[in-house]
């Protein structure tokens, strides 16, 4: 992805501390009232200028949330959240942009400093550099999003969430929430009272996305959460692939990040959806950082649909997301390759559940965890096989690579086999950076963070080839940059 | 000046803090061939590593000079790249980074300490061929994680090979022949062969005198608990093949 490769090359130059995202935007803006109640759901609705079923829909979400409790499995501690201590809804000032001649200089400004690719015009005129649609999502609001007209020429819908809602009501009604239901857990009923942005695509049958669509996440309000909503929707024989992207400035309080993520695939549909997290981590003490709740779900409810998670996680406080699949369609295939590096006091308790429902489906989980620091690192996943369901594999490998001595990595593999013709695989390693491994490499005069960083390439290889080539290089060079600092 | 220069060197495990080199003593000038051998636990191999920079030894006494510069205040990648290779016993894997990978990384860090430029691509793959044809390599092992799934005979030749690629001041071969059939053996040691030169010094660490059949040395030294004990011409490994280490202790340490 181009536009990760600029954040990395250009941010790079900036140089500010480790965290090369970290400058906030000195933006007037406007926010609900601090607090969660129904009139905070009534005010974003409001705002939002949404329709009465929509409204209904997230009050009936937030009295659910009302009677939930914060789940408390995951290996991860911080302190009791005080949900009436957030904004619930921050937007910059004015009329929302009709243009991009419309659009604040500042946000413009904001996402050129991140590198994203906004100016379509200019995209246009490059040509070696492959083109992406981006969505850019600035703390509850979409700002712009690119090439709009032109996927909408192929049949494709790519727009903010709000703005479907209002212009395709019938396709979001049609598939909000059948994927992860309002009562799905505490993080999801609550994005579903209060979720503010994000992107909707939806591609019609037989049509393969004419290029790479990317949302760009940014949160920049203080004491603010981000809740947003994707859904993405491929119907028969479609092809699409989503890439997205997270950075948020250095704010020594924790921002919530709680959104959800919804993929539906019908019949010989593929969707492929990468992420690369790299929200604020927080700072050497462990100050600060966002916590990154995350609910993402696909759907195979088609035959032979596929849908594949790639994701590369380096940054968050702590990141809770356990992307999912479940194999309804018969032949089905889902697809988790993750990476997720923790440095300093990040904590990360990730992984992926494949629950898998139709004759003859396949699931594939690879998952390389990377500690260093004080960090610690969980591989969290589930693969169940339901009675009926026979003819069904999964093979799964789970490695963890610990640097210095105060890292932990664990590992947690729930495995239900409710059928005795489901075949299921689990290979799991964790070893330790090795005095002979840096040795070895320092012995052929590669300097000791080169040693660190070829190493852990080498460990994260297999999951680095399933990302679009230009993005796997950007992906090893921001692991890279995680573990700055990590030896020595 | 020698290339290289060894006063009295004494070293101990940090961890248990055992004394393995008691005062050894070695010169070896530019284009000289020197074996070291001796009975197991006599301190060669420590002397290798210490002489690369391995972390887990403490220099307590004594100096090394490298071209006339303290060898023993760099860090390892330094001496590497101010041309000291170690061709390793055992040499580590180390999954998921290919070959040529390994061996591109090797040789830019050697020519930006030197203020060179990166190799391009073409030129890499040339001179990797190069070598590697030498060596009886094919392309798919340097395509293989490095090390990783080899042979004994696959990891020496690899070793070798980095060694060519690499081209040190000074080799040190540490039981190079350890684990090779009569083939692998003849494969290796011509590799070595050809990297003699006038400009390049070797040490040749090895418990048999076989090695010395293909690689014959010019100097021949005798370790036994922690130093050099005896030295002389390449006679001195066949006295020792007739003989054995009865003389010389099998080990204090």
């Amino acid at each position: 992805m181009p536009a990760v490769r600029e954040t990395v090359d250009q941010v790079r130059s900036i140089d500010v501390d480790r965290y090369k995202y970290g400058f906030a935007t000195d933006i007037a803006s406007d926010r609900a009232p601090k607090g969660l109640s129904e009139d905070t759901v009534r005010f974003i609705s409001a705002k939002k200028g949404e329709p009465d079923w929509m409204l209904e829909w997230r009050l009936g979400a937030y009295r659910r949330w009302l009677t939930l409790r914060e789940p408390t499995w995951a290996r991860v501690h911080y302190p009791k959240i005080d949900f009436q201590d957030i904004y619930y809804y921050a937007a910059p000032k004015g009329p929302a942009p009709k243009s991009l001649d419309e659009v604040d200089p500042q946000l413009l400004a904001t996402y050129e400093k991140l590198g994203i690719p906004l100016r379509e015009r200019e995209i246009l005129a490059g040509v070696e550099r492959p083109r992406v649609a981006v969505d850019a999502v600035f703390d509850s609001v979409s700002v712009v999003t690119t090439f709009k007209d032109e996927l909408k020429k192929a049949g494709v819908l790519f727009m903010s969430m709000s703005e479907a809602i209002r212009e395709y009501p019938e396709i979001v009604r049609k598939y909000l929430g059948t994927v992860v239901p309002v009562t799905d857990n505490f993080y999801a009923t609550l994005n579903s009272a209060v979720f503010s942005d994000g992107s909707f695509v939806y591609v019609p049958e037989g049509v393969r996305c004419p290029m790479e669509l990317s949302t760009y996440f940014r949160i920049n309000e203080r004491n603010t959460g981000q809740f947003e909503r994707t859904l993405i929707v491929a119907e028969k024989g479609a092809y699409v692939s989503y890439l997205e992207g997270c950075t948020a400035p250095m704010r020594d309080e924790n921002q919530l990040h709680a959104a959800v993520v919804e993929i539906v695939a019908l019949d010989d549909a593929e969707v492929k959806y990468s992420t690369v997290q790299n929200w604020y981590p927080g700072d050497k003490a462990g100050k600060g950082g966002v916590y990154n709740f995350v609910t993402k779900r696909g759907d195979c409810r088609g035959a032979r649909s596929k849908i594949s998670w790639t994701q590369v996680e380096t940054g968050s406080a702590i990141t809770w997301k356990y992307p999912s699949v479940i194999l309804r369609g018969d032949d089905s295939v889902g697809e988790f390759f993750s990476i997720a590096v923790s440095n300093g006091y990040q904590q990360v308790d990730s992984g992926t559940k494949m629950t898998h429902l139709g004759k003859n489906t396949k699931s594939r989980i690879i998952s390389k965890g990377i500690a260093a620091g004080h960090s610690s690192n969980t591989y969290r996943g589930l693969v169940s096989a339901h009675r009926k369901a026979t003819g069904v594999r999964n093979h799964t490998v789970c490695d963890s690579l610990l640097i210095g001595p105060d890292s932990a990595a664990h590992t947690i593999p729930y495995i239900e086999a409710r059928n005795a013709r489901a075949q299921f695989e689990h290979e799991a390693t964790t070893s330790k950076i090795g005095d002979d491994q840096l040795f070895y490499a320092r012995q052929r005069g590669i300097g000791e963070e080169e040693a660190v960083a070829l190493i852990v390439n080498g460990f994260v290889r297999d999951v680095i080839q399933q990302l679009p080539m230009e993005f796997a290089v950007e992906a090893q060079k921001l692991i890279g940059v995680s573990l700055e600092g990590s030896v020595g | 000046m020698a290339l290289l220069e060894i006063r009295n060197l004494h070293a101990r495990i940090k961890d248990d803090g055992r004394e393995i080199l008691r005062g050894v003593d070695l010169v070896i000038e530019r284009g000289q061939v020197h074996a070291v051998m001796g009975p197991n636990g006599s301190g060669k191999s420590t002397l290798a590593y210490v002489l690369a920079g391995k972390d887990g030894y403490e220099v307590t006494e004594g100096q090394v000079l490298f071209d006339g510069e303290d060898l023993l205040a760099l860090e390892p990648e330094e001496r590497a790249q101010k041309g000291v290779f170690l061709a390793f016993q055992y040499p580590v894997e180390i999954p998921g980074v290919a070959g040529m990978t390994f061996l591109k990384t090797a040789i830019n860090a050697h020519r930006r300490a030197r203020g060179e430029g990166d190799l391009s691509t073409p030129d890499f793959m040339r001179r990797v061929r190069d070598a590697s044809d030498r060596l009886q390599m094919t392309q798919d092992m340097l395509r293989r994680p490095i090390n990783t799934g080899f042979s004994g005979g696959e990891k020496k030749r690899n070793e070798i090979l980095q060694m060519t690629l690499l081209e040190p001041k000074l080799a040190i071969l540490d039981e190079t022949d350890s684990g090779l059939d009569i083939d692998a053996l003849r494969i290796v040691s011509n590799g070595v062969n050809a990297l003699r030169d006038p400009e390049r010094s070797m040490l040749v660490i090895t418990h048999y005198q076989r090695l010395l059949e293909h690689i014959v040395p010019d100097f021949v030294h005798v370790m036994s608990a922690g130093r050099v004990v005896r030295s002389g011409g390449k006679e001195l490994a066949l006295e020792l093949e007739a003989t054995g280490y009865a003389d010389y202790g099998s080990d204090a340490a």
